[in-house]
């Protein structure tokens, strides 16, 4: 019974991270139309800047991590405003083409950088706690927290302040929103700056209990694919409840049926519900 | 008239440099190099049925490379079958693969497709990568057989896996072209630019793509067989989306939707990749940047460019003569 609470911790260790970069990705859906591929090359990318900052230049990891999701909320704005932008109202295909570009410039980038070493991110909250009589370590805890404290955050941005409600407008009615008069452009960029800023806090968090190395995004922007797919493509909620689901049912089906293809179940799932169900589930409407 | 001659006399004149050039150029190098170009690029063609003509962005498509490349490995080396048994069921695998994964994958539209056909590339890697017992995991398989002989044919020399390679390529190429031009390429065109209108004119969507996606899963096959057979050594890394990737880059600088696009683009990045070999590791530092600027500016890519260039200047001509056949009637009037 302790291994499955511990697990279900785990469980929903892993899924706070899933859940910060699905959100993210499920927002800039709202705008692009399109999954953008690049957004796991951000998670990297903010991974490393964390690294860097608190190993290159010694400062407290709270720092290091506000310094990095600034960084690739920039790049993010960068990247939109450069590219995104100029292919508004193209075809699907050469959207998805362009963001496969970023990624590869990016990863290419990585290496380029920082090497293809795997680096460790200590952190000073590597001790062990005791809670509930599970043990946990400290970083874990802060995960589960600090996603929590984001997700209120951008829960209150999206719906309390007016760029907030112009953001969900435009991702439930492009043309209406255009109507009522909303900055398309202003919207774009800032949603990108939120996706972005969210993919490097979720990177810097998991670092510490994972490694950090050019192609740790490529499985995780997989994973958080198949989320928005399960939770409907452009729907927060639905990022959210299914990033704990995949997180939960990775660390569970780990240890019951075999941690060899624990990576495996994310992508059986995602085959299993797009064969029962094409527009994927909880899709409003004809897509 | 004057153009399809023209046409014609280029694809002669380059099929006799392909033939000719080992004969002229004794550089083991350079064969070693351009048999790759041709296998890649069979596995680009393929890519181009289904991506280019159809629509549809496959991501699967390294999956497909490795079914293949797999199939001959292990057929060859764990089940003892003869090597051009194995080729031909590696490419059966392969197409029944694409057909099965087809069915279920082609029910989804534009970016479900695509995420749907990444997840099963995904899954073929990760099996390849951890069912240990069959496929060796990420040691890979070694000593993979080279071609067997056809008659007094034998395949065990550079210049012959070169020519083996460019009469699979130049089948590829016949059999895409006998497709572009026929009804068949008329209908995938169809549905590109529009499904509702193609189904409208009584055009069977889904039998269409499935032919279009089987096909691309059989030239990626075919072109997996090729290269374990060529290289003798294969590893998970070949089914990773890295190379999906990769092959989607080939057939962008090429042209997207073009006959030569896909020789053209796997050819010029290839070699350019070589040359620059100090870049290996970070290639796609400049080659990330040249898909971005090709989708933003040059969405056709190299050969298409060339085409619209040519189709440009054929309209100025027309038009120029339109009105010099309309002054010499004024001429002719006011005389």
């Amino acid at each position: 019974m302790e291994l499955l609470f511990q697990q279900i911790f785990n469980g929903l260790t892993i899924g706070s991270v899933y859940t910060l970069v699905a959100l993210g990705l499920t927002l800039v859906f709202g705008i692009l139309h399109v999954p953008n591929f690049a957004h796991g090359a951000f998670y990297m990318v903010g991974a490393y800047i964390t690294l860097m900052m608190m190993v290159g230049f010694g400062f407290n990891y709270w720092i290091a991590i506000i310094a990095s999701v600034a960084v690739v909320a920039i790049l993010g704005v960068v990247t939109q405003q450069l590219i995104f932008k100029k292919l508004e109202g193209a075809d699907g295909m050469r959207m998805m083409v362009a963001a496969i570009g970023i990624l590869l410039f990016l990863e290419a980038f990585g290496q380029f950088m920082w090497g293809t070493e795997y680096y460790r991110m200590d952190t000073p909250y590597s001790s062990v706690v005791n809670l509930f009589g599970l043990t946990v370590t400290l970083q874990r805890l802060l995960i589960i927290i600090a996603a929590i404290i984001l997700m209120l955050a951008l829960h209150f941005f999206l719906t309390k302040t007016m760029i907030g409600a112009a953001i969900i407008a435009m991702a439930q009615n492009r043309e209406g929103a255009f109507l009522v008069g909303i900055n398309a452009n202003q919207v774009a960029w800032l949603t990108f700056a939120i996706a972005g800023g969210l993919a490097a806090a979720a990177a810097s968090l998991a670092s510490p209990i994972n490694l950090v190395f050019p192609t740790m995004g490529n499985l995780v922007i997989m994973k958080a694919f198949v989320i928005i797919i399960i939770g409907g493509m452009g729907s927060i909620p639905g990022a959210i409840i299914g990033g704990y689901l995949l997180g939960l049912t990775e660390s569970i089906g780990a240890t019951y049926i075999s941690s060899d293809y624990k990576d495996v179940i994310a992508f059986l799932l995602l085959v299993v519900i797009l064969t029962a169900k094409p527009t994927g589930l909880f899709t409003k409407g004809v897509q | 008239m004057s153009n399809l001659l023209s046409k014609r006399t280029m694809i002669m004149v380059l099929s006799c440099v392909a033939i000719l050039f080992p004969l002229v150029f004794q550089n083991m190098y350079l064969l070693q190099l351009l048999t790759l170009v041709f296998i890649w690029s069979i596995a680009v063609y393929g890519f181009n049925i289904i991506s280019g003509y159809v629509g549809y962005l496959s991501l699967a498509h390294a999956g497909f490379f490795a079914i293949g490349a797999y199939g001959v490995g292990l057929l060859t080396t764990k089940a003892g079958l003869p090597y051009w048994l194995s080729l031909f069921l590696a490419v059966v695998i392969t197409a029944l693969a694409g057909a099965l994964v087809g069915v279920i994958a082609l029910r989804t539209k534009s970016h479900f497709f695509a995420i749907y056909t990444m997840c099963v590339g995904v899954i073929i890697y990760l099996l390849i990568d951890k069912w240990d017992s069959l496929t060796g995991g990420v040691r890979g398989l070694i000593g993979i057989s080279a071609p067997g002989n056809i008659g007094p044919i034998t395949f065990d020399t550079l210049t012959s896996q070169y020519y083996l390679a460019l009469s699979f390529l130049a089948l590829t190429i016949f059999i895409c072209y006998r497709i572009v031009h026929s009804l068949l390429g008329r209908t995938f065109i169809a549905i590109r630019n529009s499904e509702e209108l193609a189904k409208t004119i009584g055009i069977s969507i889904m039998k269409n793509q499935l032919l279009a996606f089987t096909l691309s899963a059989l030239f990626a096959g075919l072109s997996g067989a090729l290269y374990a057979s060529f290289i003798r050594f294969i590893g998970p890394q070949i089914s990773a989306i890295t190379v999906t990737f990769e092959m989607l880059m080939y057939l962008l600088v090429g042209g997207i939707g073009t006959l030569a696009g896909p020789l053209v683009g796997t050819l010029i990045v290839i070699s350019l990749t070589q040359s620059l070999q100090f870049l290996e590791e970070y290639r796609m530092l400049i080659f990330g940047p040249v898909v971005v600027l090709l989708v933003l500016y040059y969405p056709r890519g190299i050969t298409g460019s060339i085409e619209t260039f040519i189709q440009k200047r054929k309209q100025q001509k027309i038009s120029l003569r339109k009105e010099e056949h309309e002054v010499k009637r004024d001429v002719e009037e006011a005389g």
